[in-house]
């Protein structure tokens, strides 16, 4: 009887602490779905920190779960039961979850902070709100890095060194999908990069890719996870393999290994925030007030420090410094960085959006041959 | 009982409050079945409502193709006139119909997803569907038709027969095309028919899943039945000690072991490696033993060797050794005595340990999906990558419901043959 008092009068006493701490109608915890790992640490770092020391008695719990994120949203949306106040997502998904409703449409000027300057946030973001509901954070790419004592005396300055099994000896390593690779197939194969996507459409198209990529299929090993391709190359498994760039900086500057990046032909891609729709009044209020900070241009820029990802707004590509452990200029290793950026292929949303399960199809199809 | 029988007068026999005993006992055991029902209701209830009904609801997915006919209604009626294998395209009735349908659906933002639906049988839909939906919520049906010619200048593929077709042919509230497209089937122009050579999949994958969940019951087998047999014949006392051995990679993580696996199995690794500097393998020609079916049979027989030993030796321990010495005393060889004496009797236990293995098999995915490449991976990985990625929940559940048929089959042929009243786990 007195530990149930007790505890009723502790959880009273709790619930009055909590609303007392938000501000206003704000509810005071967040749960943010991320990607774990150090892109998370990041996040962490650059955004809820700095956020909760502003803001004190607010709390986030973090939710490793964006590569499911989508399909969760939708069993929750079934369920009627959102659980999520923030979410990090790529581009692609964002595009599906905001066509199926799950995410809430934004309207950029309104919902995000202008520029230093007063830009508004429709152009300081530019061209990457690449849908309705879609807040960007960064932009990354994938692309190759390859072992500099296993070359040989040239190394490779071209995507087409991975399909050229004769130069560079060895396995490698891509991603089990056909986003990407199937690019890259016809680009070595002879496709000019404006043609890409109009090839890739047809039957023919799709057998092409395929044949170029049967080449070198007893020399390659596929990944599923971005952890993979460092972890191969760390142990000399493979010559050369795609990932992240920023899994290739933390091989490269953080773990020292021999590994070098070819930054040809990377394919950009964005990540960033999505609100699922639906969410109660005083919880949207808080995630509202939190995204507003978190992509704000200095705090874009500041994500820099933990990680080589560029930051999605113009205006926070000039405040981009120093690593925060290292002490190294993270401008040149910025996918966007003028000396990386020479040749780069951008990811066509549209297009895999609608060829995705059709090709996947064929794709495993082959790869299971 | 206490009451004594009253035979007298209707030849009945009668129990103390004078209903027939017949009666009065039924209503007992009815009360103690009740009881004992109300025993196990939480139990019951619990697995009906986490377990049962989720699994139903998911595989009626299977089936269910109600989105087309709920939300483009006047189109599917209007669409029941047009042969589509005139042809040609539909009549302008059908594009208004399909106008006005199209800006309801926009208006609840569902027109995206009856788009991804039809993508799945023919892919451009939903693009389709997507771009008109930005034109279309500006129009005012039925007043500023004619449609046929503003739905082809918004987009051409409105003037694709195909695009109708598959309208057509997904319209009924239920499908059997998740099922068709699970064994590698479609839809045609004509009935089922098989797809493209180079989009089959699904049939290899049941195959391959199947062969190799019994390789690796068997050389679960073959490895588990010595183990036991050791484990059943020691001391108590050293028993206990291997015992702990056995069960001690059943406490660590799935991931851990696996990628441990990994660290073994790969070229430089250390299985390699000792080949290598055994001189059993040459430098330029390590042995792939990772990312591929071997790979995949390794790592699985590790993990899932304990389902083997522990129901092998609790079926081992209760074979008296008294039998083995009498067969040998009235002359057996060591083999024979095994063979014709021990073996008969062990077998409830592989029995028991090959059901437990192969299941659980045959349902695996994280562990073919981290080493077992592009050969080496089974048709759960198929199920998740629908369920997860490309939320085509429907062949998922399909794929699902497939399985599920394939392994309740397996169950009934094995009791025909062995019989589950011979297996034993303990």
């Amino acid at each position: 009887m007195t530990f149930t008092r007790t505890l009723l009068t502790t959880s009273a006493l709790v619930a009055v602490g909590g609303a007392a701490f938000a501000d206003g109608h704000m509810a005071s915890d967040m749960t943010l779905v991320s990607w774990g790992g150090a892109y998370q640490a990041s996040q962490q770092k650059a955004y809820v920190e700095p956020y909760a020391a502003a803001n004190a008695g607010v709390t986030a719990v973090w939710d490793e779960s964006s590569a499911e994120a989508v399909a969760k949203l939708r069993a929750m949306n079934e369920a009627g039961n959102i659980t999520w106040d923030l979410v990090d997502v790529v581009a692609a998904d964002a595009i599906r979850l905001c066509d199926e409703g799950l995410a809430m449409e934004i309207n950029a000027d309104e919902d995000l902070a202008a520029a230093p300057d007063g830009t508004p946030a429709s152009e300081d973001f530019g061209d990457l709100l690449v849908s309705d509901c879609f807040i960007p954070q960064i932009v990354y790419s994938t692309t190759f890095g390859y072992r500099t004592d296993l070359v040989g005396d040239t190394a490779p300055t071209d995507v087409c060194a991975v399909f050229d099994t004769e130069a560079y000896p060895g396995k490698r390593s891509l991603e089990k999908r056909p986003i990407n690779n199937m690019e890259w197939a016809l680009i070595c194969d002879g496709v000019g990069k404006d043609d890409v996507y109009s090839v890739l459409e047809t039957a023919e198209g799709q057998e092409r890719a395929l044949a170029k990529l049967d080449t070198i299929k007893d020399d390659v090993i596929w990944w599923s996870a971005g952890a993979d391709t460092p972890q191969l190359l760390a142990d000399g498994e493979v010559v050369m393999g795609s990932t992240y760039n920023g899994r290739f900086f933390s091989l490269i500057e953080e773990q020292k290994q021999p590994v070098a990046m070819l930054w040809d032909a990377q394919v950009f891609d964005l990540d960033g925030w999505i609100i699922p729709a639906g969410l109660p009044e005083d919880r949207l209020a808080r995630v509202k007030d939190f995204v507003k900070f978190a992509t704000d241009t200095q705090r874009l820029a500041d994500q820099s420090k933990y990680i080589s990802y560029g930051p999605a707004r113009l205006s926070s590509a000039p405040l981009v410094g120093k690593h925060a452990d290292l002490g190294i200029d993270m401008a040149p290793h910025m996918p966007t960085d003028p000396e990386n950026a020479k040749n780069t292929f951008l990811y066509n949303y549209e297009f895999w959006a609608d060829y995705r399960d059709d090709i996947d199809a064929k794709f495993q199809a082959w790869l299971a041959q | 009982m206490t009451s004594v029988p009253d035979t007298s007068s209707s030849g009945k026999v009668l129990a103390a409050d004078g209903t027939p005993l017949k009666q009065s006992l039924n209503r007992a055991l009815r009360r103690q079945k009740l009881r004992a029902l109300a025993l196990i209701a939480p139990l019951l209830i619990f697995v009906l409502v986490s377990f049962v009904a989720p699994i139903l609801d998911m595989l009626f997915r299977s089936v269910e193709n109600q989105l087309i006919s709920d939300n483009l209604p006047a189109t599917v009626v209007a669409l029941e006139e047009w042969d589509p294998t005139s042809g040609e395209l539909p009549s302008e009735a059908v594009y208004e119909a399909f106008a006005g349908d199209l800006q309801a659906a926009i208006a609840i933002k569902m027109h995206t997803r009856i788009g991804s639906r039809l993508n799945y049988e023919k892919p451009g839909i939903s693009s389709l569907f997507r771009k008109a939906g930005r034109q279309v919520k500006k129009w005012d049906v039925p007043n500023d038709g004619p449609y046929k010619e503003k739905f082809i200048d918004l987009n051409k593929g409105f003037g694709d027969v195909e695009i109708w077709r598959t309208m057509k042919t997904y319209s009924g509230a239920y499908t059997n095309g998740y099922f068709l497209n699970s064994i590698d089937m479609q839809k045609g122009a004509d009935g089922a028919e098989m797809r493209p050579e180079n989009e089959r999949i699904y049939i290899k994958l049941f195959i391959r899943t199947l062969i190799m969940s019994l390789v690796i019951t068997c050389s679960c087998i073959a490895l588990g039945y010595p183990v036991a047999w050791i484990l059943a014949n020691l001391p108590a006392r050293t028993a206990n000690l291997l015992m702990i051995l056995v069960l001690l990679p059943f406490w660590t993580s799935l991931l851990v072991r696996t990628s441990a696996w990994k660290v073994m199995l790969q070229q430089q690794g250390v299985v390699n490696d000792t080949l290598v500097w055994l001189g059993l393998v040459a430098d330029d020609s390590r042995l792939a033993l990772i990312n591929n079916q071997t790979g995949t049979i390794i790592a699985m027989t590790h993990i899932l060797l304990p389902f083997m030993i522990l129901p092998l030796y609790s079926v081992m321990q209760t074979i008296s050794p008294t039998y083995l010495r009498a067969a040998k005393s009235l002359g057996a060889t060591n083999w024979t005595a095994f063979w014709r004496v021990y073996f008969p009797q062990s077998v409830p236990g592989i029995g028991a340990g090959s059901i437990l293995v192969f299941i659980l098999a045959i349902g695996y995915y994280i562990t073919p999906e981290l080493v077992g490449g592009t050969k080496g991976v089974f048709i759960s990985n198929r199920i998740a990558f629908h369920i997860s990625s490309s939320l085509n929940w429907g062949l998922a559940a399909a794929l699902g419901a497939i399985l599920l048929a394939v392994v309740m089959a397996l169950y009934w042929a094995y009791d025909k043959i062995v019989g589950i009243d011979n297996v034993k786990l303990g």
